[in-house]
């Protein structure tokens, strides 16, 4: 019981670290909390359901229609919505993502209807396996696999790769930067795609685990991620992977062994991010943007 | 001289409004009475809303929370004993709730008061440290608001709300409480606090340099507009007669959002003109739910287009508008000099 509890928490857990890494990469270079993150994830979700149910793809090209169908819509909210609010007052900007969260919320609604629909789940991913006791829907065992294999990917591109190093740098200083003969507003364009991309395989997960879509998946799975992005330590890629995993844990084991508790879970993610604003407001593995950056 | 001039616009716009109100019951129908209404109780909350997002610059997302308190405590309280009896279906209500009962005016004021408290306790982990934190925490308490409204059937009577709260509220009320609301805000505004809020605003740096305590304006801020968001919930219900958690959803506060920006943040006379704007707008432009007619072909109903349109407006103001309708101004610059507001 308790293990099968550890392995659920796992894979939910995975999926607010991979949604998390896309709001703590953002905010590192434009200081941005980009609401329109979780619509994002709702979108690859979509995009996913379109290439399986609509257009009757492979499982696989369906997901690479949402990475990169998500991706390029990533780059072009940047491009016509945040890229000309660069210099403006940074409540502008906040106020711009906020449009963007509540548009692309609401055109999925009308166009799309609100009611959810229940995603086609490839029969190999429904299968259960057993091992002494265990019972293991394989999606639970793919997702923190998989989400492991794209941390290595992100953190071998921001470490050992010129863009990375860009990337870091602009978390620096922007203007410096761009003395360097950096383009920084490209830079900026390749994170939110990075991090869309990130945000399309976590919506896929989340359509496979809990098999059905709708416009407004995104905005409780999006709050709750980037509580996962505080607690782990914003502007930190490891901490929002770790924060992810706790938010994950606690709900799954709390709704285990507290099942009276069922109707607040979406609270404890809130309740992380009061605790951890009021005790280390860097979050756990966090970087202090006041004192020094990164 | 020119302060008292100041005075007169103000005091005859003021006195303008009293007339209005004095005289709409008799010239206008049910319909109209009903916008007016509610943009009266819009005023309040738009008025307060811009003194945390516009005059102080601190980006937040709270009027549904507060506002859904406001209006609980108010139902709870006006709602007679008696018809709160045969109203909680879900579960059988705590004992305590069904012996509160009090006037109007404490139920405003008491609504007030519990957001109030509620905004004190929100703004230690949030003002305690830079940073955009405000946004998302407001964000998520509108949500958990939303939860323990749903999940707590013996006091709010979960998702069915509650019903035949007396219809207190008229054009006198709200729009009385809208008046005090814009002078209070206006006086905040025009004080040392409101000044310590701007300059929050414009730099905060600059501010802590001066020796201007940044956590005490902002928590000011937060804590005034939480009362009137509070008092504004309670006018809305007492308007409403019935209330449900499915009310107080994020749109509540997007709406606000809109009329803020499109006035001018930072401007109370912006706030009440974007109101104006955006209540009667959202009211013309209902014809976007419904089916259309182009060239013969006719679209099928799309609710939910409005929303659309609005997040449309809100992206394309802040891009190529930035300052909105009034920009920083009020009323009273507007009747100075070129000169004047030259210099």
């Amino acid at each position: 019981m308790f293990m099968q509890q550890m392995i659920n928490g796992f894979s939910l857990g995975s999926m607010y670290a991979l949604i998390a890494i896309g709001y703590t990469m953002v905010y590192g270079v434009l200081r941005l909390i980009n609401f329109a993150h979780g619509d994002i994830m709702m979108v690859g979700g979509f995009l996913g359901f379109f290439g399986v149910a609509v257009l009757e793809l492979p499982f696989l090209a369906a997901v690479l229609l949402a990475i990169v169908g998500s991706a390029l819509l990533g780059m072009a909210s940047d491009r016509i919505a945040y890229r000309p609010l660069r210099s403006a007052p940074k409540i502008s900007l906040l106020i711009t993502a906020i449009g963007v969260s509540f548009f692309l919320e609401n055109a999925f609604n009308v166009f799309f209807g609100g009611v959810p629909r229940a995603f086609p789940v490839p029969s190999v991913l429904e299968d259960i396996l057993e091992f002494g006791g265990l019972t293991i829907p394989v999606s639970a065992l793919i997702v923190p696999i998989l989400t492991a294999m794209l941390l290595a990917i992100i953190l071998w591109v921001l470490f050992k790769t010129k863009y990375g190093m860009a990337i870091r740098a602009l978390a620096f200083d922007v203007d410096t930067v761009n003395l360097m003969g950096i383009d920084a507003n490209r830079i900026i364009t390749i994170v939110f795609g990075m991090g869309s991309a990130l945000a399309a395989v976590g919506g896929i997960f989340w359509v496979v685990n809990y098999p059905s879509v709708d416009p407004m998946m995104g905005v409780l799975v999006g709050l709750k991620a980037f509580a996962a992005a505080v607690v782990g330590g914003i502007g930190s890629v490891g901490g929002a992977v770790l924060g992810g995993l706790i938010i994950g844990f606690t709900e799954v084991v709390v709704i285990a062994f507290l099942p009276e508790l069922g109707g607040y879970k979406d609270a404890f993610a809130f309740i992380f991010l009061i605790l951890i604003l009021l005790f280390k407001p860097t979050g756990i593995l966090g970087i202090d943007f006041e004192k020094s950056r990164f | 001289m020119t302060v008292k001039k100041d005075q007169w616009i103000n005091l005859s716009f003021v006195f303008g409004v009293i007339g209005f109100i004095g005289i709409a019951n008799s010239f206008f129908d049910e319909y109209t009475i009903r916008i007016l209404n509610n943009i009266a109780i819009f005023t309040i909350l738009a008025v307060s809303y811009n003194l945390i997002n516009g005059v102080t610059g601190q980006f937040s997302l709270e009027p549904n929370g507060f506002v859904a308190i406001g209006a609980y405590v108010t139902a709870l309280l006006l709602v007679s004993p008696e018809a709160k009896q045969y109203q909680y279906a879900i579960v059988d209500p705590y004992p305590f709730v069904l012996s509160l009962h009090a006037n109007f005016v404490v139920a405003l004021v008491l609504s007030g008061f519990f957001a109030t408290c509620l905004a004190l306790v929100l703004s230690f982990p949030v003002f305690r440290v830079r940073g955009d934190y405000l946004a998302i925490v407001t964000l998520g308490f509108g949500f958990i608001i939303k939860i323990f409204a749903i999940n707590y059937p013996e006091v709010t009577n979960g998702s069915l709300g509650l019903n035949d709260i007396p219809e207190f509220s008229n054009l006198y009320w709200t729009g009385g409480i809208a008046i005090i609301a814009v002078i209070t805000v206006l006086n905040i505004v025009n004080s040392k606090f409101g000044r310590a809020m701007k300059a929050v605003r414009d730099d905060e740096d600059a501010a802590i340099a001066m020796g201007v305590n940044t956590f005490k304006a902002k928590t000011f801020a937060f804590c005034t507009s939480a009362f009137f968001e509070g008092v504004g919930g309670g006018l809305l219900a007492a308007l409403l007669t019935s209330i449900s958690p499915d009310l107080f959803d994020f749109f509540f506060t997007f709406q606000l959002l809109i009329i803020i920006v499109l006035g001018g943040l930072g401007s109370t006379t912006g706030a009440i003109v974007g109101t104006i704007l955006v209540m009667g707008g959202s009211e013309w432009m209902r014809f976007l739910d419904e089916p259309m007619k182009f060239f013969g072909y006719t679209t099928p109903a799309m609710p939910g287009l409005r929303m659309v349109v609005f997040s449309l407006i809100l992206i394309f103001i802040m891009l190529f508008a930035r300052e909105g309708i009034m920009g920083k101004k009020e009323l009273k610059d507007l009747f100075k000099g070129r000169k004047r507001s030259a210099k």
